[in-house]
């Protein structure tokens, strides 16, 4: 979705401000926010992707005017609502009033080190064999879906060169809303600072984003 | 309602306002949030707290200083980072969530490495931890792409201009991590000596490494 999210490029949010010896965690809720929304998604009720497409959806003004883990936390609570999890009065209660829902899984303590050690890899068996190579001439495609997308507005309508395939993979755009859909190839897709930005580039720079197949067309 | 009970009196930024005994609305609503998944059953208090203990005090950039060391004092382990990530990074024991599909680039003479998620925060968490805040922010995630060499300076880094600079925005679930230069002068310096040199930033590519000097 052309939402707040997508930042590349954006003017007027001002310098990067670092903070010296920043902690993990600035606050109490947040660790606890940190730690719900990564229990919450073991429960298999939502993908990633569901959660990321759940969080940019949130109205551009909110999205930008929330911390980071304010983001989370509406998410969390929007994701809990509408997959019948809780009941929103519940929610503001924090006492429950109905049967919970059954989910796939709960997260035990001791599975965390092994489970999270292992990962939850998203490559998967390639439904078919690469489009592109390294060294092809790409174009990225100018498409703007209303939905869920890992395709910044930077590069759209952007040629471009190939320069990694890094196998199949989940398709986040399908799966942020529960879709079964084939893994699609992903690559490396490099673009000169010139082609993205004109005379504000970078001399001689580039930028590289992971693309999806079906985000590329080829060029002559 | 364990969950609620649970006696957190850390050092937090912003309890300054009370005693413990009063909430702000944020504090309230995630207490409220985390007693009713607790009590409806998703939720093991335990669970969470591991995950809060291994985000905030086991994983972190130390990890990934160790890799750099070791691909600046093993050429083979250096090729086999560079070609095949991921792999390289588990032969140190390290991997997981978030680093599942690592791709690590190289800092020359001739090329600065960036690393940014101008979509959100996608960052490689075995290696690194969880990003810091300026990272997840606007700001960064605007300029990162179009004024690298701008951003750079505000992290006081600047490069010599026939440096060319090559932004990695992570886009999907392979996550970059930067394997920057090794400093001059840190030739009599074992792997651990040369780890204490690796920032976090240095792996971000908004930073260099520290010189032995600044080490010490």
């Amino acid at each position: 979705m052309n939402g707040a999210q997508d930042l590349g490029g954006a003017h007027g949010f001002g310098p990067v401000e670092a903070e010296p010896d920043e902690p993990v965690f600035h606050a109490e809720w947040e660790r606890r926010v940190f730690g719900l929304a990564m229990a919450m998604g073991f429960t298999g009720t939502w993908t990633l992707d569901g959660s990321r497409a759940v969080r940019e959806a949130l109205p551009p003004v909110e999205y930008l005017s929330s911390s980071y883990y304010e983001i989370w936390l509406k998410a969390l609570e929007i994701q809990v609502a509408e997959n019948g999890l809780c009941h929103p009065e519940e929610m503001r209660s924090g006492v429950s009033e109905a049967a919970p829902s059954p989910v796939k899984r709960v997260l035990a303590a001791d599975q965390v080190a092994p489970l999270f050690d292992g990962g939850f890899p998203s490559d998967r068996p390639p439904a078919g064999p690469a489009r592109f190579g390294v060294g092809d001439r790409i174009v990225a495609r100018n498409i703007h879906p209303a939905g869920h997308t890992r395709l910044p507005r930077y590069v759209r309508g952007r040629p471009g060169i190939i320069e990694r395939v890094h196998g199949a993979f989940v398709f986040p755009d399908a799966a942020a809303d529960g879709k079964a859909a084939p893994p699609q190839w992903l690559y490396t897709a490099a673009f000169t600072a010139e082609d993205l930005w004109g005379e504000s580039a970078d001399p001689g720079g580039r930028v590289t984003i992971a693309a999806f197949e079906s985000y590329l067309e080829p060029r002559a | 309602m364990a969950a609620a009970d649970h006696d957190h009196d850390h050092e937090d930024h912003d309890h300054g306002h009370g005693h413990g005994s009063e909430l702000s609305p944020i504090e309230a609503r995630v207490r409220a949030l985390e007693s009713l998944l607790v009590e409806k059953g998703y939720v093991e208090p335990a669970a969470l707290d591991a995950l809060i203990e291994r985000y905030e005090h086991q994983v972190g950039p130390h990890n990934g200083a160790r890799v750099v060391a070791r691909a600046w004092v093993d050429p083979a382990y250096r090729a086999r980072l560079l070609a095949d990530a991921t792999p390289a990074i588990a032969e140190l024991g390290i991997g997981g969530r978030g680093g599942e599909h690592m791709v690590v680039v190289e800092n020359t003479p001739d090329t600065h490495n960036l690393v940014v998620c101008t979509l959100c925060s996608c960052y490689p968490w075995p290696v690194l931890g969880l990003p810091p805040v300026w990272y997840k922010a606007p700001p960064y995630r605007a300029r990162a792409v179009i004024d690298p060499r701008g951003v750079l300076a505000e992290f006081g880094v600047t490069l010599p201009d026939t440096t060319r600079i090559t932004v990695w925005d992570s886009t999907a679930e392979t996550r970059f991590m930067v394997l920057p230069m090794r400093p001059d002068g840190t030739e009599t310096l074992d792997e651990a000596g040369l780890a204490a040199l690796v920032t976090r930033d240095s792996m971000i590519g908004t930073g260099l490494p520290l010189s032995p000097e600044a080490a010490r």
